[in-house]
């Protein structure tokens, strides 16, 4: 072969090759490291892995430049005596220090009021870990990012349909042949979607995007269908709407899989007004819908109890019971509900023409009834009624933050799982489908504590840190309904906050409300920068003291990989390894990454020792833990109990011979049993054997209709994912709503909101989806600032952190505020125009870019390119901190004082997800005179020690920077 | 383009030298069938050491472009297919000759070879064969240019003509100003032909721009990517730094620096040397003609910047928009 | 005779930019490298990239299209590259079509690049010489890597499979096939330079719905409100007899 180069060192590109789990993003990737004298040569896809089935994106192509990135911390750091907070000034101290710190620190505060430690953790993916380490310290002041990234989307169809998509769940493209995308611009299942989205256009099947922009994935669509942000509830509702009207629902799937057709109490002065009729009710309903409410009988005209064999029900209609209650069945009252949510009517709301609302709605029903999949697949139903084959209505939706970063997307969420139920899409071919430990019981069992007792000193926690709230009875609050969380969470101000609202963590406890705190421990988020909204003010709260020159947030821990916005604002650094140095679990008990025939589970497997002083950390839990002697990394007499985070994961089990632990592969003794099995010693080698990766594949006849499938729920249960293998219905009409309106109207004996939030809960808490404006807007004056802004994942970065990475940033080296030309021509903006951006909240200076391809009323940017100088390592000049701008300076993390009160979380009233995509903006160009650079500026921070000296230029080869390159 | 200066400079030294070495062979040539007077052999001599001068200085600066100058002599072995190729062949060729000339004429090296009977017959080969080479070499570096049909600016015959005039005119130019000094006798002869080769440079350059003002695009950015609609518009060109793409082919400049090019350049390279040979022909004055020169060389800088920028390549149909 | 190309199949192309970086991080330590990045971490980051993904947009809103076009090198089967390099540095294979540049000869006079209408070739502002997409030429014919991966980097990244690679000159090729069925298309065709890389157009998937479709006889609603309670009032049929 001709030579191209004059490489005289020409490598064996294959000299070593080592297979892991890629961590570029949350999708998890299955990848081979190929190595050459020790260092990263080359990183492939996986091509036996189930996840990327061998493809790697933009991001997962460039974990060499990740890896040996100038902004890697190595060592960890205590910040300089005298120095201020976020001005980066640090030393370097060595672990023994740092543990020291810790320890002590933490010991104090576990042993007076343990809710003084809040641990929050972002995008990590260990949150079995992470949760289990608060939970044994006792505090309850512990949550992820779910809160500020798509927790609507988990309660919302989680509470619906027992499911979501995200990592739970997803459309179908195999089978589909209408597929409808809402809102989304790459989500987490980045390879997979699009491995999925090319086969299922190259088969002819249709795609529609909706979407107020379009670029990614919803340029390939077949067709894009622009809306205005926040107004998706109002198409959806409008979608079920004509579907009802034309009859173009799977009444026979309604009927038997979900409680479409049970009859709802409409006796208003009935305590049970608004709940299903029982006719016996059982002592202790546990998380799962006993099948004790009644139908109408369409041949006998009376009610009969659900499920009767032989009997078919009224889907529709009021009917009087024989005690003379009023009763509706729920579809009824969609009906009702849907009644004036016309496609005339969501026309004006969302842009959208009304004949496409009409004809998307007829593309909907038409090709769910009439090109029906039947697949000869035998099962059998918990109802033991067998059946012969698998029926799908081929159409599959998938729907993310476009959805669920609204105030109004929990409803817009209800909406979409219902229109998805009524269509008989849910879990059956085509349509959308689960992965395990999905189907869960609606809602899920885990539970939170629910007084403030709960939390003692020297005790764990008694509760999840985080769980499902049925009832007001499972909200975390005391005895005049106040919250017992930092964030909030679980409190009447945002009950279902399933994930917490770790977005309020650092604003609350600056402000002492509803207690100060000591220590706060971040992990893996960028607290001060990309996952804050208003970063500029929260920046101030990081650094500010209290009259005795205290900080007011006394200690602050960062654990990170890289010199992030973040860090500068850390008492103490811990510099965590990269994805290729350490090891790590893909666990069934946090976010596996299961595929629809089946649970799969992952690891990553060093292929690098750690650089520098660099711990994983993991190890670091273990070890702090196990110093704290919490129960469950000591043993009786409290020595330690695990070597280190490997052995962990081999011996840890959820209970004493519980035969569950992190991993679900190679159990027992000698790796023979999967999902549940004794501890077995060489796990971690038979993963390694098998592409770090554990697949579960399911019988075919247990691969669907998982919420009522006979013998996937017993499997389930006998394997430890499900307590209950009892049916799960679709909640077209939501109880557990319901119960919490019926306790803010001051019913029954149970707990009751405080005043100033009766009103708030009674009309969010609505059984049925509604449409209200988000709340921001409506707490806007839209004519001053007529405008939406919103921001995008761009595929080629992941969040805040890929700036420091050389290939990355020639991508996305800066952002401009996309533009539609006619609102551009509005405001005499043209092309490359430095502008502001602004908000009733502040204003951000940037660059436009007038674009086709957004909807007029709406302006976006790419998210969390811009930064802050000198962070990642990065020259102070660099375009990112000088051109790019980040959107979060003009959103804020509380609403406007309103009826339910002050500082109220910029959420959705029901599940505390932050409203990233509410906020109002104006536009307009900027002075003549004004500089050509972002604002707001920061002031640089230096480069923390440990990290390496910025390459002025470089030539990666082979695991060298070469010729003169450094 | 984005003009490179080493480019500019050798273009338009080559331009001047070659130039200047047809007027030093024309003048003699006339000088031997007695139409000129006669000059000392030190004339031609020193004559064709300015032109090799200005040869070599045109060599040095090309190195200037390389990549890798050390390298240069590969350059020698595509004249098949290569313009740039033969450039590479003919210049030093020219120079050789050129070379050649001067010793001829400088140690006054006779020899009857076609047995005319009458001196300068060795001067005159390899004088003959130095133009052969001269107009090679013009034509060489038209067809760089001219050669690249992408690059529409250039893709003429004018491209060549212009090459020719010009340097030809420059040269011309400049050997009226050294024959002020050195031959006062034949100022008029070279001022002449600098006068009439300037005005019909003028003309194939006005030309070359009329042209290219009305240039019709053969590929669009419709072609570039194969959509047809009216309205097409480049969103990113997948990355923002600036790349080799944007670096070698915009000059970044606007439309009115352009312009503002153009016409210095019509001055200084037409107008101004028209006038001042005008003038300083009738008197031979020197001060006039070396002005008429530098004028012209100066301008030729600029026209040769000028012809650079003007040539959009379609390359940049792909490198619209930073985004 | 053997023309190796890429067929790009702008149906699918989602603009991910994963054939961008595979590319990188193939070639930057294969036998086209090291690729030169230029101030990695300070203003204006630039360097040597062999393919890249532009976005364009077609049309006015509401009726606009986006489109992510991936481009590299197109191995121009009459490439103008080619002829106009002065020292043979710049060549195009007898046996597979590829056009390369040998480093080693390659003066760095970037008279090739000016060859080249589509922008393709790229100067290593450190080695001073012109690279390009190299067809993988040091990984589709290493016999150590398994035959199934012995493609592109880029091919092999691409999570939409939007690049096929292949011989267009064997019509039974799966990238001829693609060519031949999909109305694959060469870029500027109109300069003659006939592009081995093909590029396939956006296709529709569209739905009718015919009126008579939308109701039917199993129509759902009609098992609703049809049975309306028997009435207590007397009527003609309690009458006649
Ligand atoms: N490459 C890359 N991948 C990532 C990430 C990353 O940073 N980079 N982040 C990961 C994380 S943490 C998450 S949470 C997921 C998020 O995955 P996505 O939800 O896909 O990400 P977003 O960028 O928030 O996309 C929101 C989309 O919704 C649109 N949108 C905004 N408002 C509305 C609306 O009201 N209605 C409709 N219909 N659309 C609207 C926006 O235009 C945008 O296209 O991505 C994950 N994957
Ligand atoms: N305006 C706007 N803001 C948003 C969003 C939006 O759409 N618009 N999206 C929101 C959403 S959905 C999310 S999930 C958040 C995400 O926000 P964050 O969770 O803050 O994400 P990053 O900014 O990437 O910060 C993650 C941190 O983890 C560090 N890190 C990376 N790898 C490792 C590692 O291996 N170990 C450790 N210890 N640290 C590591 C990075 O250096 C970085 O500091 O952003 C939110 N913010
Ligand atoms: S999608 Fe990309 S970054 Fe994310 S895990 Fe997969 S390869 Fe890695
Ligand atoms: S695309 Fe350009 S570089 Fe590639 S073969 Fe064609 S002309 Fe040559
Ligand atoms: S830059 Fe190299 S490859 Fe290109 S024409 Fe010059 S010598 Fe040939
Ligand atoms: S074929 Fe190879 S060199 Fe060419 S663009 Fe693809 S990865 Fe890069
Ligand atoms: S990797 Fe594939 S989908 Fe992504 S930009 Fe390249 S060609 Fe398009
Ligand atoms: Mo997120």
């Amino acid at each position: 072969m001709p030579h191209t180069t004059d490489t005289a060192d020409s490598p064996t590109p294959h000299e070593e090759v080592r297979t892991t789990t890629c961590y570029m993003c949350a999708c998890r990737c299955g990848i081979k490291v190929h190595l050459k004298n020790g260092e990263v040569r080359f990183i492939e896809g996986n091509p036996d892995h189930p996840l990327n089935q061998g493809v790697l994106c933009a991001k997962g192509s460039s974990g060499i430049m990740k890896q040996y990135s100038p902004a890697r911390l190595t060592k960890p750091l205590r910040r300089k005596s005298g120095a201020e907070r976020g001005a980066g000034e640090f030393e370097e101290i060595s672990w023994d220090e740092a543990f020291g710190i810790l320890e002590e620190r933490l010991a104090r505060i576990r042993s007076t009021d343990p809710k003084k430690f809040a641990l929050f953790t972002g995008r990590d993916q260990m949150q079995a870990l992470t949760g289990l380490f608060a939970r044994q310290f006792g505090t309850p002041n512990y949550a992820a990012h779910g809160g500020f990234c798509s927790v609507n989307m988990a309660a919302g169809l989680i509470y619906t349909i027992g499911g979501s998509f995200w990592e739970f769940g997803g459309p179908d493209l195999d089978r589909a042949k209408l597929f409808v995308m809402i809102g989304t611009a790459e989500d987490h299942h980045s390879n997979p979607m699009k491995i999925a989205l090319s086969k299922f256009k190259r088969n002819g099947g249709r795609f529609i995007s909706i979407n107020p922009v379009r670029t990614g994935y919803s340029a390939i669509a077949d067709e894009w269908i622009p809306i205005r942000p926040g107004t998706d509830g109002a198409l959806l509702l409008a979608l079920i709407h004509e579907i009802i009207k034309q009859g173009l629902y799977d009444r026979d799937f309604l009927v038997q899989y979900s409680n479409a057709a049970e009859l709802v109490n409409q006796d208003p002065a009935s305590p049970e007004y608004g709940m299903f009729v029982r006719f016996e009710v059982p002592p202790e309903e546990g998380c799962f819908d006993p099948q004790n409410k009644l139908w109408w009988d369409r041949d006998m005209d009376r009610p009969v109890s659900t499920m009767t064999p032989g009997v078919e029900p009224r889907l529709l209609g009021a009917f009087t019971l024989p005690d003379g209650t009023p009763v509706k069945t729920a579809f009824e009252l969609l009906r009702e509900r849907v009644a004036a949510y016309t496609p005339d009517w969501a026309a004006g709301i969302t842009g959208i023409p009304k004949e496409t609302i009409i004809r998307l709605a007829h593309e909907m029903g038409v090709t769910a009834r009439d090109q029906k999949i039947e697949l000869p697949i035998a099962w059998t139903d918990v109802w033991d009624n067998e059946h012969k084959t698998i029926t799908g209505n081929p159409v599959a939706f998938h729907a993310m933050r476009g959805l669920a970063a609204h105030s109004n997307g929990f409803h817009t969420i209800r909406a979409l799982g219902i229109l998805m139920s009524i269509l008989g899409t849910i879990d059956r071919p085509g349509g959308f489908r689960h992965k395990a430990p999905f189907p869960r019981p609606i809602p899920p069992c885990a539970k939170t504590p629910v007084r403030p007792e709960d939390v003692q000193p020297d005790m764990p926690l008694n509760g999840m840190p985080l769980g499902w709230p049925a009832d007001p009875d499972d909200l975390f609050v005391d005895d005049d309904g106040q919250p017992v969380r930092i964030d909030k969470a679980f409190s009447w101000e945002y009950p279902l906050s399933v994930h917490g609202l770790m977005h309020n963590v650092i604003t609350n406890a600056w402000r002492g409300d509803p207690y100060k705190i000591d220590t706060l421990l971040i992990f893996m988020a960028n607290m001060s920068w990309n996952s804050t909204m208003n970063a500029q003010q929260v920046r101030k709260m990081l650094n500010d003291k209290d009259d005795d020159g205290e900080y007011r947030i006394p200690f602050i821990t960062v654990v990170d990989a890289f010199q992030s916005e973040m860090v500068a604002f850390a008492d103490l650094v811990l510099p965590d390894t990269t994805y290729l140095e350490r090891h790590d679990v893909m666990s069934m008990l946090d976010r596996p990454i299961s595929e629809f025939d089946g649970p799969v589970d992952s690891v990553r497997i060093p292929v690098l020792p750690p650089t520098g002083q660099c711990k994983p950390f993991q190890e670091v839990l273990i070890e702090l833990g196990t110093r704290l002697a919490l129960p469950a990394f000591v043993d009786k007499d409290g020595k330690r109990k695990y070597r280190d985070y490997p052995d962990f994961i081999i011996n840890f089990e959820t209970a004493p011979r519980s035969g569950i632990g992190f991993l679900a592969g190679w159990r027992g003794r000698g790796g023979e049993k999967s999902m549940k099995g004794e501890p077995n010693p060489n796990q971690w080698e038979m993963y390694e054997k098998n592409n770090c990766v554990f697949h579960y594949h399911l019988p075919k006849s247990y691969q669907y209709m998982r919420n009522w499938n006979q013998g996937y729920l017993q499997w389930a249960q006998a394997h430890g994912m499900t307590r209950h293998a009892e049916p799960i219905n679709v909640h077209i009409y939501s109880e557990v709503l319901q119960k919490f309106r019926l306790a803010a109207q001051g019913r029954g004996d149970g707990r009751q909101p405080p005043a100033h939030l009766r009103k708030r809960v009674e009309t969010y808490f609505d059984p049925l989806p509604f449409y209200y404006e988000p709340l921001e807007a409506s707490l806007t004056d839209k004519r001053k600032y007529p405008l939406s802004a919103v921001t995008q994942r761009p595929m080629a970065m992941y969040h805040s952190w890929d700036s420091q990475n050389a290939w990355l940033r020639q991508i996305h080296t800066y952002n401009h505020l996309y533009v539609n030309p006619k609102t551009a021509a509005a405001h005499g903006i043209v092309d490359d125009d430095w502008i502001w951006v602004e908000s009733q909240w502040g204003k951000v200076r940037c660059m436009a870019r007038l674009s086709e391809a957004v909807e007029p009323g709406t302006v976006w940017t790419w998210n969390a390119i811009g930064k802050a100088a000198g962070a990642w390592n990065l020259d102070p000049s660099a375009n990112e901190s000088k051109q790019g701008f980040l959107l979060n300076h003009v959103i804020s993390e509380e609403l406007p004082a309103h009826a339910a009160g002050e500082h109220l979380s910029n959420s959705d009233p029901v599940t505390g997800q932050a409203a990233w995509y509410d906020v109002r903006v104006r536009i307009y160009k900027a002075a003549e005179d004004e500089p050509h650079e972002t604002s707001p500026q920061f002031a640089p921070v230096p480069a923390a020690p440990g990290t390496s000296a910025r390459r002025p230029w470089q030539n990666y080869f082979a695991g060298k920077f070469t010729r003169g390159g450094k | 383009m984005n003009p490179a200066f080493s480019v500019i400079v050798l273009t338009t030294l080559i331009g001047v030298g070659q130039g200047l070495f047809l007027a030093l062979f024309s003048s003699q040539a006339f000088t031997i069938v007695k139409v000129l007077p006669t000059q000392p052999n030190g004339y031609y001599a020193l004559g064709g050491a300015i032109a090799l001068c200005f040869l070599g200085g045109g060599l040095v600066a090309s190195f200037f472009h390389l990549g890798h100058p050390e390298r240069a002599w590969r350059a020698a072995t595509r004249w098949r297919t290569s313009w740039l190729s033969r450039e590479v062949i003919a210049l030093p060729a020219v120079m050789g000759l050129v070379f050649l000339y001067a010793i001829v004429n400088g140690f006054g090296l006779e020899a009857d070879l076609y047995g005319w009977n009458i001196p300068g017959q060795v001067a005159l080969t390899v004088g003959t064969l130095g133009v052969a080479a001269t107009l090679t070499l013009f034509l060489c570096t038209g067809m760089i240019y001219g050669a690249i049909k992408f690059l529409q600016e250039w893709a003429t015959p004018l491209t060549v003509v212009n090459y020719f005039l010009l340097g030809s005119a420059s040269g011309f130019t400049f050997a009226a100003a050294y024959a002020s000094f050195m031959a006062p006798n034949v100022v008029k002869f070279y001022a002449g032909w600098a006068i009439t080769l300037t005005i019909l440079a003028f003309f194939t350059r006005a030309a070359a721009l009329f042209r290219n003002a009305r240039i019709k695009r053969v590929a669009t950015v419709q072609t570039a990517i194969g959509v047809r609609h009216a309205k097409v518009q480049q969103r990113s060109m997948g990355f923002m730094g600036g790349s080799y793409n944007t670096r070698e082919y915009f000059h970044g400049r606007t439309v009115l620096f352009l312009k503002s090019v153009k016409w210095i350049f019509l001055v200084l390279v037409f107008l101004v040397p028209v006038a001042l040979l005008w003038t300083g022909l009738p008197e031979g004055r020197p001060a006039l003609l070396v002005a008429a020169f530098l004028a012209q060389y100066v301008g030729l800088l600029f026209e040769r910047w000028f012809f650079f920028a003007q040539a959009s390549h379609p390359q940049n149909l792909y490198y619209q928009f930073v985004g | 005779m053997t023309q190796l190309a890429l067929v790009i199949d702008l149906n699918v192309c989602v603009g991910c930019h994963a054939c961008v970086t595979s590319c990188k991080q193939w070639n930057t330590s294969g036998q086209a490298g090291p690729l030169f990045d230029d101030n990695p971490y300070g203003q204006d980051p630039t360097g040597t990239f062999f393919n890249r993904v532009q976005t364009f947009e077609v049309g006015e809103f509401p009726c606009t299209e986006t489109i992510h076009f991936p481009k590299s090198c197109l191995h121009c089967e009459d490439a103008p590259c080619v002829p106009v390099c002065p020292t043979g540095a710049s060549y195009k294979r007898a046996e597979d079509g590829i056009v390369l540049v040998d480093y080693d000869k390659c003066i760095g006079c970037k008279y090739c690049s000016w060859a080249c209408p589509y922008g393709a070739r790229e100067f290593d502002e450190n080695q001073k010489v012109m690279k390009k997409c190299t067809l993988c030429v040091d990984r589709i014919y290493d016999t150590t890597i398994p035959p199934e991966r012995r493609k592109p980097a880029c091919v092999l990244a691409c999570p939409t499979s939007a690049r096929l690679f292949g011989d267009v000159h064997d019509p039974e090729s799966e990238v001829s096939i693609a060519i031949r069925e999909g109305g694959g298309y060469p870029l500027m065709p109109e300069w003659g330079t006939k592009p081995a890389n093909h590029y396939l157009p956006r296709r529709k998937t569209k739905l009718r719905i015919h009126e008579d479709e939308l109701v039917r006889a199993d129509n759902p609603l009609r098992k609703e409100d049809i049975r309306h309670e028997t009435g207590k009032d007397v009527t003609l049929d309690d009458w006649l007899m």
